[in-house]
């Protein structure tokens, strides 16, 4: 079997935060090195806090400071910090009960080693030297070996200059792989031939391919060359620059039904003004040297396809 | 075994706008759930179970939200689900919250949608590069804007229709308190003018992007009977998918559609659609939606929907009202825009719509779809309980 294509795949985005009252004096306290909880119904203190009771469904914003001193409840041995975690040398993840919490919070303890956690220690926060109201204003926990516990000043969570909303950027890396079949539909594409699948069953050409036919449900394999050349079943004239795309507008969007195939594929159409494009006109595919896919499809020339030929592709 | 009725007794929406900065997400689902509470004067304690409903977690990046909204929704120690079906996912959330009653498993349940589109960018999150395939496209516009010109193509309609339709969706909206766009100096003209996005849709025939959520409170017989307004009745409801690309796939009039409606109107009785049912709330994201829907859903033979458009039958105050609280077109928190027609709908039975109310309508449609035009969810609420 031809080898199957891989490429790295990431997904990546700052996304907002509009934080609400809760979440709000939360982090706007940690800037200020104030850590506050919120009392719920049955007189449990929540840190971190919530905005609704669990227990009575209840909003809830009635804020009290706790102290920045706590006891380890339970932990796991980080040995291989990745990016964007609290520290860059091995850490144990905490969930850390903090004086004056019935809840714990979970944060990363700066500890030599596995051997140096246990549940049950004693731990104090230790601040961030720049903060902003951010979580990351915690930079970690450190063990905390003095009987004292600093008695929380009782703030009532109401600040100057409040932090509304934070931006939680998100990554996620992938391994992609198109699969059997349209990695065979791209390794043909760089010999410059479109190929596509038929269905064993209703006998209809797929391209490009993927594997199966979605109305039989069956295993597709009978390869099938089509084109080059099609006809423009139906298209758009794109007129908005978006930000992730390096086309210049405007620009047609076109479906192309290649010969032989029974769907349409989309494509840009190039090669003639874009206000004269039009359903029907036959065109063909433009390569590009190295290119993984042809670069734009033109007009061929010939007539313009009658509608009745390729109405039930559009 | 006969399946219980189900009622609405409960709706709530949030005022939706292109940014709640005040809210967090559980503050917003929060605001609506209240809401639908307060009209059923229903406590979080009557409810059985929660049903919430969204469009893709990366429109807010927040992964499996229900799990942190169940405090918010008053779901601790009740039974929580999440349904996704892409744009049609506010329909499909009230049908599964439908058929727990209908199966008599519960007899309360609080069913609700939300999106936040302010915390990220929908058009992102719909247009992800994909590794050996070209770029050539960004956000849902581009995508159906070659449908739309197929319809065009198929049914000869003047191309002054869909502005038809944005120019009566938006003065709908102004009637609706909770609608986003209130655009009160809107002319035929100006939506005319504006300017072509993806030819032949223009600016103005587009939906907006929203923060907002909607809540409904369905129940049985009993909880219905302890109501304290007006209850809206399931008679009907239904969806159906379909692959996104297929061969042989109508984009225009999506087999599935056709299939989902006729489910619905069987379940109902209905047997002529455009005679029997008073006012229809559609999922028109993008304005040739109207007839091309009112031809899917069996209101218009086809080729024959713009005509209903274009006579003024869909106006507020014509024989079938279409899309009374402005539509998706003036409201767009996507995950929600589902609900919010369902919700319409039964708001209009109820005789509870306010200023767009339409005067005595007794049987309406909601209507929402999703994706590449591949889900499709349907619900035709009454003012009667059904026959039995």
């Amino acid at each position: 079997m031809p080898e199957v294509l891989k490429a790295p795949l990431v997904v990546e985005f700052p996304f907002t935060r509009s934080l609400g009252p809760v979440q709000s004096a939360f982090l706007t306290g940690l800037r200020e090195r104030v850590v506050l909880g919120v009392k719920t119904g049955d007189g449990r203190t929540l840190v971190p806090p919530v905005e609704y009771d669990p227990v009575t469904s209840e909003e809830i914003r009635d804020l009290v400071e706790v102290a920045p001193t706590g006891t380890v409840t339970t932990w796991a041995w980080n040995h291989a910090p990745r990016r964007g975690q609290p520290l860059d040398t091995p850490f144990a993840w905490v969930l850390v009960r903090l004086d004056g919490a019935d809840t714990s919070l979970l944060h990363a303890l700066d500890a030599t080693g596995p051997d140096a956690v246990h549940t049950g220690m004693r731990v104090r926060i230790r601040w961030a030297e720049e903060r902003s109201g951010a979580i990351t204003d915690i930079a970690c926990f450190e063990p905390y070996d003095s009987v004292e516990t600093p008695e929380p000043a009782g703030h009532d969570g109401r600040f100057e200059d409040m932090v509304t909303g934070i931006v939680a950027p998100a990554r996620l890396d992938y391994t992609y792989s198109p699969g059997r079949a349209q990695s065979g539909y791209i390794n043909a594409l760089s010999d410059r031939r479109i190929v596509g699948e038929r269905c064993p069953s209703c006998r209809k050409v797929y391209v490009p391919p993927r594997g199966a036919c979605p109305t039989c449900g069956v295993a597709t394999v009978e390869e099938v060359e089509v084109g080059p050349g099609g006809t423009v079943t139906t298209y758009c004239i794109v007129n908005i620059k978006a930000k992730n795309l390096d086309i210049e507008v405007p620009y047609v969007y076109g479906h192309i039904a290649l010969d032989g195939a029974d769907l349409a594929l989309h494509g840009r159409i190039g090669g003639i003004p874009y206000d004269q494009v039009r359903m029907g006109l036959r065109v063909e595919p433009v390569w590009t040297d190295g290119g993984r896919y042809p670069d734009h499809y033109r007009p061929t020339g010939e007539p313009d396809a009658d509608y009745e030929t390729y109405k039930e592709l559009v | 075994m006969s399946k219980e009725p189900v009622a609405v007794v409960g709706i709530g929406q949030t005022k939706h706008v292109a940014a709640r900065r005040d809210v967090s997400i559980a503050g917003l689902v929060r605001e609506a759930a209240q809401r639908a509470l307060d009209d059923a004067e229903l406590t979080w304690a009557d409810i059985d179970a929660v049903v919430i409903g969204k469009a893709p977690d990366f429109f807010e990046g927040v992964m499996m939200p229900e799990l942190y909204l169940a405090d918010a929704l008053g779901a601790v120690g009740k039974p929580m689900l999440r349904v996704h079906t892409a744009g049609s996912v506010g329909g499909s959330t009230a049908l599964v919250a439908t058929n727990l009653i209908a199966g008599r498993v519960h007899g309360t349940v609080l069913t609700l949608a939300y999106e936040k589109q302010s915390e990220s960018n929908a058009m992102w999150g719909l247009s992800l590069p994909i590794p050996f395939q070209q770029p050539l496209l960004a956000g849902a516009g581009g995508f159906f804007a070659p449908h739309v010109r197929a319809y065009m193509r198929r049914t000869a309609a003047p191309d002054t229709v869909g502005s038809l339709v944005a120019y009566k969706d938006r003065r709908n909206a102004l009637k609706n308190p909770y609608a986003h766009l209130h655009e009160h100096d809107i002319t035929l003209e100006k939506v005319q003018a504006s300017p072509m996005l993806w030819d032949p849709i223009r600016y103005s025939e587009t939906c907006p992007s929203s923060d907002g959520a909607c809540a409904m409170v369905l129940t049985d017989r009993v909880g219905a009977a302890r109501s304290p307004r007006p209850a809206a009745w399931l008679h009907g409801g239904a969806m159906r998918s379909e692959p996104t690309m297929f061969a042989g796939k109508d984009c225009v009039s999506p087999q599935a559609g056709k299939d989902c409606a006729a489910d619905v109107y069987q379940q109902a009785g209905i047997t002529d659609p455009r005679r029997e049912i008073d006012a229809v709330e559609m999922y028109v994201p993008f304005s040739w939606y109207e007839p091309m829907w009112l031809e899917n859903l069996g209101f218009a033979a086809e080729g024959e929907g713009w005509k209903l458009t274009e006579s003024g039958v869909t106006e507020l105050d014509g024989d079938l009202p279409v899309n009374m609280s402005g539509g998706v077109l003036s409201t767009n928190p996507i995950g929600a825009s589902g609900m919010i027609r369902f919700a319409e709908a039964a708001l209009q039975v109820r005789g509870q719509a306010g200023e767009h109310q339409v005067d005595g309508v007794r049987r309406a449609l909601g209507h929402a779809y999703g994706g590449g035009s591949q889900f499709f969810s349907m619900w035709l609420v009454g003012a009667e309980p059904p026959a039995s």
